[in-house]
């Protein structure tokens, strides 16, 4: 009896081993698409010429084939007496800020998922429904999800948003850069639309270069400061604005991308499972000596 | 030294207390199917700036903590083979068993898609904290109740009785189990040995599942090394747990306490909690966030509530001879320390979670208080059932024929 259990755990140490070393080779299993295409494209909002029209609301929820009331209803400038967040019921919202200085028009504000280069919410989902293309855009797989909300816990903008008054099928809700549009060549709905030419699509290096054209050339309308250019590694959307960004609904944030760590940390913890199978041997090893510890023990008795 | 024996305790069910925590148990079944008829939204007050609650903050993650004495004991028993503790392993095993059992059903009632929960198994994402926190306790779960088939196998060998026409089965159903029995005994050590790596593992991404809100949460508990304090206060926790149940056990049973079991228990809780504190303390130092301690606010309070009272009280009442000597003074430090490590989890999750774009605090509705503590009423309801079929619990034995299953699965 004694034996035969010995032998089995020197078998199954043997049979540890070697899957160390059969693992060792291979990179970690099916982590998520995350590429970062170099010609990935990206869009520049200009606050400061931003009306509050509110039309790129109409087209977003046209597009997405979300329920909204007749355009002409966005014309009502009282919503902006409360702050709105994009949820589940509009994806990207418009928001106004007071301006300080005298006599100028107060600062309309378009907001969305900023389709982060290093997405937490692409980290942390833990069956992969959300993927980063190539193009940039950040998308929802709706087959996958099983509406945990980690990614809402993970995202540093605080952007997915969850149908907390579905029963059968809840969906997580978000922007998704018109991904269905820009696959067919179109424009993203909201840049469409906008009459002031708000919203630049493009490719996302050549929409760095002329935000920091525009800068430079009127250093008195912009902040010398294109938000998502590093912001939590860099996002595909960017942003010029004539006044400090946290003060205009942004949230201060640095430049390490918002997974950064906790990915290191889990990828510490499990090194291609070596911790975690030397943690067996060592424990397996303790329990051994103990064992015969203790018969030594009983046979001294004897 | 008598022996001890584990067997099933012939006790009446219904008691008092029973009945009390049946009622619970029922309120929170019935907001439950509220929840599955009228949706999340409609029973929790879970928003998109809240998204996590305390079915997450207490049911799972405090869960998952206070279950730690599965593979607390199941280390000191088995793999450091103290056999003078075997009589408290059995027990514990039941309650991280059970305790382990509701961290799922929490989960699953708190996701939005519960009929999708085995998803992780197929869609894999090596990044995500919560798929590898996922994984490790569904293989945990199955090695759990794998080491619970010997106290099953031992209660019907040579007892098995079936009813009616499948009388004539019940020597092949002996049979079968005397077999799984002796495969068990043989192969018990590599699963006793995964319990405890599995719960190393998954105690500590718990800890990682936050850091990926970075300045979303409170920076006294934001730190890199929340792995390690999880695994930490999970380690200590874990026998403080047992000595609570043990006392409780015994005095609900009319038994004697293994008093001098426990206080030998409590004296190895004091350095571990000291490890914890140490590390604790040592991190608000480094990262010198203990200034946020010097104002007043929900966090800065809680957060001295939960190192006060939760690791230094309880840590000094273990230092006290006279404190370990006395049922009391075991019970009262050991219900701190659980109670410290449930507030910690509950501040982790929910107190340190502020969205950047906040317009109403989140406080739990009654349906959500109503499941946690229907939940937490129906898992001492289930204690108490097993016990009573099962033999768990040890007592003294005059008479000790050799129990042949008293250790079983160690390697021998
Ligand atoms: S459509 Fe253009 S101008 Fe109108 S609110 Fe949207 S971004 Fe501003
Ligand atoms: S803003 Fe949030 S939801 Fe959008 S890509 Fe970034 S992390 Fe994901
Ligand atoms: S809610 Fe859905 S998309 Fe979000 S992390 Fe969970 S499974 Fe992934």
């Amino acid at each position: 009896m004694k034996e035969i259990s010995r032998r089995n755990f020197l078998k199954f140490a043997g049979v540890s081993s070697a899957t160390v070393l059969a693992a060792g080779d291979k990179p970690v299993k099916a982590a998520p698409k995350n590429i970062l295409a170099d010609n990935r494209m990206g869009a520049l909002v200009d606050t400061t010429t931003c009306i509050g029209c509110r039309k790129c609301e109409w087209a977003c929820k046209t597009a997405h084939d979300m329920p909204t009331p007749s355009i002409d209803t966005y014309a009502d400038r009282m919503v902006f007496n409360k702050m709105r967040r994009p949820d589940d019921t509009a994806l990207t919202i418009v928001n106004e800020y007071k301006n300080d200085a005298a006599n100028q028009f107060p600062i309309n504000v378009k907001f969305q998922c900023m389709h982060c280069d290093r997405p937490a919410c692409v980290s942390a989902c833990i069956v992969g429904a959300f993927t980063k293309e190539e193009n940039g855009a950040v998308i929802w797989d709706t087959d996958k999800c099983i509406g945990c909300r980690y990614c809402m816990v993970a995202c540093p903008f605080q952007i997915p948003a969850f149908e907390f008054s579905e029963v059968l099928k809840p969906d997580i809700k978000k922007c998704d850069f018109c991904f269905d549009r820009t696959q067919q060549g179109l424009i993203p709905a909201c840049s469409e639309i906008c009459p002031m030419e708000v919203i630049t699509y493009g490719r996302r290096k050549d929409l760095i270069d002329a935000a920091h054209q525009k800068i430079k050339n009127y250093p008195d309308r912009y902040l010398n400061h294109v938000f998502g250019e590093e912001e939590v590694g860099g996002t595909s959307w960017l942003y010029l604005a004539s006044k400090d960004f946290n003060k205009i609904g942004f949230p201060k944030l640095g430049k390490d991308p918002a997974p950064g760590v906790s990915e290191a940390i889990q990828h510490g913890i499990f090194a291609y499972f070596v911790p975690p199978i030397a943690l067996y041997a060592l424990l397996g090893g303790v329990m051994w000596i103990n064992k015969n510890k203790k018969i030594s023990d009983e046979e001294k008795e004897l | 030294m008598e022996h001890m024996r584990a067997t099933p305790l012939k006790r009446k069910y219904f008691t008092p207390t029973v009945i009390f925590l049946s009622a619970l148990a029922l309120n929170g079944l019935i907001f439950l199917l509220a929840r599955f008829v009228f949706g999340i939204g409609a029973v929790t007050n879970l928003t998109n700036e809240n998204p996590w609650g305390i079915w997450i903050g207490i049911d799972v993650a405090a869960g998952v903590a206070l279950a730690a004495g599965g593979f607390t004991t199941a280390a000191l028993g088995h793999i450091m083979h103290k056999d003078q503790y075997h009589a408290i392993i059995r027990p514990a095993l039941l309650t991280a068993a059970l305790g382990y059992t509701f961290v799922a059903v929490s989960v699953m009632i708190d996701l939005g898609r519960p009929y999708f929960i085995w998803h992780p198994l197929l869609m894999w994402n090596g990044n995500s904290v919560l798929f590898e926190v996922g994984i490790c306790v569904m293989i945990y779960l199955t090695v759990l109740y794998i080491e619970f088939l010997p106290i099953v196998t031992e209660r019907f060998i040579g007892r098995v009785n079936l009813p009616g026409f499948l009388k004539s089965y019940n020597s092949f159903v002996d049979k079968m189990l005397r077999l799984l029995d002796k495969g068990l005994e043989k192969t018990m050590f590599i699963f006793i040995i995964a319990g405890v790596v599995l719960s190393c593992l998954h105690q500590s991404s718990l800890g990682t599942l936050m850091v990926i809100a970075g300045p979303k949460m409170h920076p006294l508990w934001q730190t890199p090394i929340l792995p390690l304090l999880f695994l930490l206060s999970a380690v200590a926790v874990g026998l403080p747990m047992v000595i609570m149940e043990s006392l409780v056990t015994s005095k609900s049973f009319g038994l004697k306490p293994e008093t001098h079991i426990l206080r030998d228990l409590a004296n190895m809780v004091a350095p571990l909690l000291g490890i914890y504190l140490a590390f604790k303390i040592g991190d608000i130092v480094i990262r010198q966030t203990f200034v946020y301690l010097t104002e007043i606010t929900p966090e800065s309070v809680m957060f001295t509530i939960e190192l006060l009272f939760g690791a230094i009280i309880p840590l000094r009442m273990l230092l006290s001879p006279k404190v370990t000597k006395s049922e009391t003074g075991l019970f009262i430090a050991s219900f701190l320390i659980v109670i410290g490590v449930l507030l910690n989890r509950m501040n982790n999750f929910l107190i340190a979670y502020t969205p950047p774009y906040q317009f109403n605090s989140y406080f739990p509705s009654i349906g959500e208080i109503s499941v946690t503590l229907g939940f937490i009423a129906l898992e001492i309801l289930f204690f108490r059932w097993m016990v009573m079929i099962f033999p768990i619990v040890s007592v003294p034995e005059v008479v000790a024929p050799k129990a042949k299953y008293s250790i079983k699965g160690a390697i021998k």
